[in-house]
């Protein structure tokens, strides 16, 4: 597979803000296998990829292709059978503060409220208590729900909840987000609001995204550069990179360049697929 | 308020049925003929309220069911949460559950009255086994239904062993010790009784059964009512003072 490391950016951005170069991945020819001798079941096969600091990827792939797989093994979840993960020089081997992981539901403590969620990672770091605050204030305020601060997980929509994850794990200030289908339990109306939402707050923090999603127009709509993985074994088989200009809105999904990179991703998709298809067959012939 | 209405309507029917059969001496399958009417049994009730040693009586139980139920919890929540988080603790401490859970407090007396010093500990000591079973198996599964994303958030948020058995664990496993809370004073009751009415001076329950030999039957009732009420007190008040901690289970979810 061709590494495609070209990184864009579109967005007129001041000169203060830009990105630091924190975020920068390495997945080194990792493999992921579940369970051990004639059960065992290779999830993730030989993934190479280089994810520049500051970069939008979105992990493209049908339902069991190992998506999660691999996302599991950035955030340390997950121990590769082979190879090995570097993020910003140093190897992953367990989960850290300086990835942080938004879940597709129900990974908010159900019983702390909104404020009490967003703070757990700062207090985890031993920040004192004006920190904190200050911390919880710019995070309410950048997901819109310094409203429902005291309330509930159960209180609130889902779209509410994934916001309060979101913000949550950027409480941190990691230097990699991994998202794992966050937005896949949402209705779409919901869910092109929060894709919308989180460009924005991505354009305020700038640190490396790794979002994995099964939606072809997520993927494209939201990426600097879309990886497609395949299924059975989990492979990585297409880097398409994406020139869409920012900020997208609404707008983006309808224009012309939209329906070119996605047509562009399904013809991709659908040769590989084909490709591995005739591979399979010409092997058992 | 009409289910209110109700339920007071249902205790009114009783009350008459139990005035009707016991004036009228029934006789048929189940007799009342030594079963005092609900009048005879209010006014010994006016009696026994102005006497103290009644009050001793029930005060003696509340104590025991105190010291019982403190340190089953005391003793059964850690042991809970120990075979919850280790499978090691739990294939050690299991087959002793599974084999003495199932014995009733009855089949206890003899062997707590010959192990313990005094009657009060052995009385206590019954009391105590009859709460700990529940605790110990309820806190075992809330603990063991811990969510694994939960866990995981909390590593990715920095979070160690500690901070995961405080801040996911525990919390997590709080409804379920709740319950099991709940349910131990019920059995923590039942097993009281079955040690006061066999051993001892003093407590509801040798308070019944004296009443008894003693041909007092109005007080035989209101000791079963006493015994009721106190029962269904004491679990709604373990429920009640669980309840601050557990705001966030917002119902219809
Ligand atoms: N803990 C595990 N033990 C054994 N097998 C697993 C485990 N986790 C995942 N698998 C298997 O690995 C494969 C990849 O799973 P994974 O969850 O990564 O897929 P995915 O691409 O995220 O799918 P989805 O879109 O449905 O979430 C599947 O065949 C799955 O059954
Ligand atoms: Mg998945």
């Amino acid at each position: 597979m061709a590494i495609v490391t070209a990184l864009k950016k579109t967005d007129p951005l001041p000169a203060a803000a830009q990105p630091a170069a924190r975020g920068r991945i390495s997945i080194e020819t990792v493999s992921v296998v579940f369970g051990r001798g004639e059960a065992s079941h290779l999830a993730v096969d030989r993934a190479q990829l280089e994810i520049p600091a500051g970069q939008f990827v979105c992990l493209l792939g049908p339902s069991g292709c190992g998506k999660s797989t691999l996302l599991n093994s950035i955030a340390g979840y997950v121990e590769p059978a082979t190879g090995r993960i570097i993020v910003d020089g140093v190897r992953v081997e367990r989960p850290g503060p300086d990835r942080g992981m938004v879940f597709q539901q129900y990974s908010l403590f159900p019983w702390k409220t909104v404020r009490q969620n967003i703070e757990f990672g700062p207090r985890m770091a031993k920040k004192n208590a004006a920190e904190i605050d200050e911390i919880v204030m710019r995070q309410l305020e950048m997901v819109g729900l310094t409203a429902h601060a005291a309330k509930f997980p159960s209180m609130l929509s889902g779209g509410m909840q994934q916001r309060v994850g979101i913000a949550r794990a950027l409480a941190n200030s990691p230097s990699v987000l991994l998202m794992d289908e966050p937005f896949g339990a949402l209705d779409a109306q919901t869910r092109t609001l929060m894709q919308e939402n989180l460009l924005g707050i991505w354009n305020e923090v700038r640190s490396t995204v790794v979002f994995v999603t099964h939606d072809i127009d997520e993927a494209v709509f939201l990426a600097d550069r879309v990886i497609v993985m395949s299924t059975a074994p989990g492979r990585l088989i297409a880097d398409i990179e994406i020139d869409l200009p920012r900020p997208r809105t609404l707008d983006t999904f309808t224009s012309s360049a939209f329906m070119l990179l996605k047509k562009q991703c399904l013809e991709l998709i659908r040769q590989e697929t084909m490709r591995g298809f005739h591979q399979v067959q010409g092997g058992h012939a | 308020m009409t289910r209110y209405a109700i339920r007071i309507l249902a205790v009114i029917i009783a009350l008459g049925v139990w005035h009707f059969a016991s004036t009228m001496k029934i006789d048929f399958i189940v007799s009342f003929k030594n079963i005092p009417s609900p009048l005879v049994v209010g006014s010994a009730l006016g009696d026994l309220l102005t006497s103290s040693k009644f009050y001793v009586h029930i005060l003696v139980s509340i104590k025991r069911i105190c010291i019982g139920f403190v340190l089953a919890c005391l003793l059964g929540i850690p042991i809970g949460i120990l075979m919850g988080r280790s499978r090691f603790a739990e294939d050690l401490i299991l087959p002793y559950i599974e084999v003495l859970r199932p014995i009733p407090a009855v089949a206890w007396i003899p062997l707590a009255i010959l192990m313990w010093p005094t009657e009060e500990s052995s009385i206590i000591f019954i009391t105590f086994l009859g709460a700990i079973f529940p605790i110990v198996l309820n806190t075992i599964h809330g603990v063991e239904q811990t969510p694994e994303v939960l866990v995981r958030a909390s590593q990715s948020l920095g979070a160690g062993k500690g901070a995961i058995f405080w801040h996911v664990v525990l919390p997590g496993a709080l409804p379920s010790i709740v319950t099991g809370l709940a349910i131990a004073m019920g059995v923590s009751w039942f097993s009281l009784l079955a040690g006061e009415i066999i051993s001892g001076q003093y407590g509801i329950g040798y308070f019944t059964w004296s009443s008894y030999t003693l041909v007092q039957y109005p007080q035989i009732i209101i000791g079963m009512l006493v015994i009721g009420l106190l029962g269904t007190g004491s679990t709604a008040l373990v429920r009640r003072s669980a309840q601050p901690f557990l705001r966030w289970q917002v119902k219809g979810r």
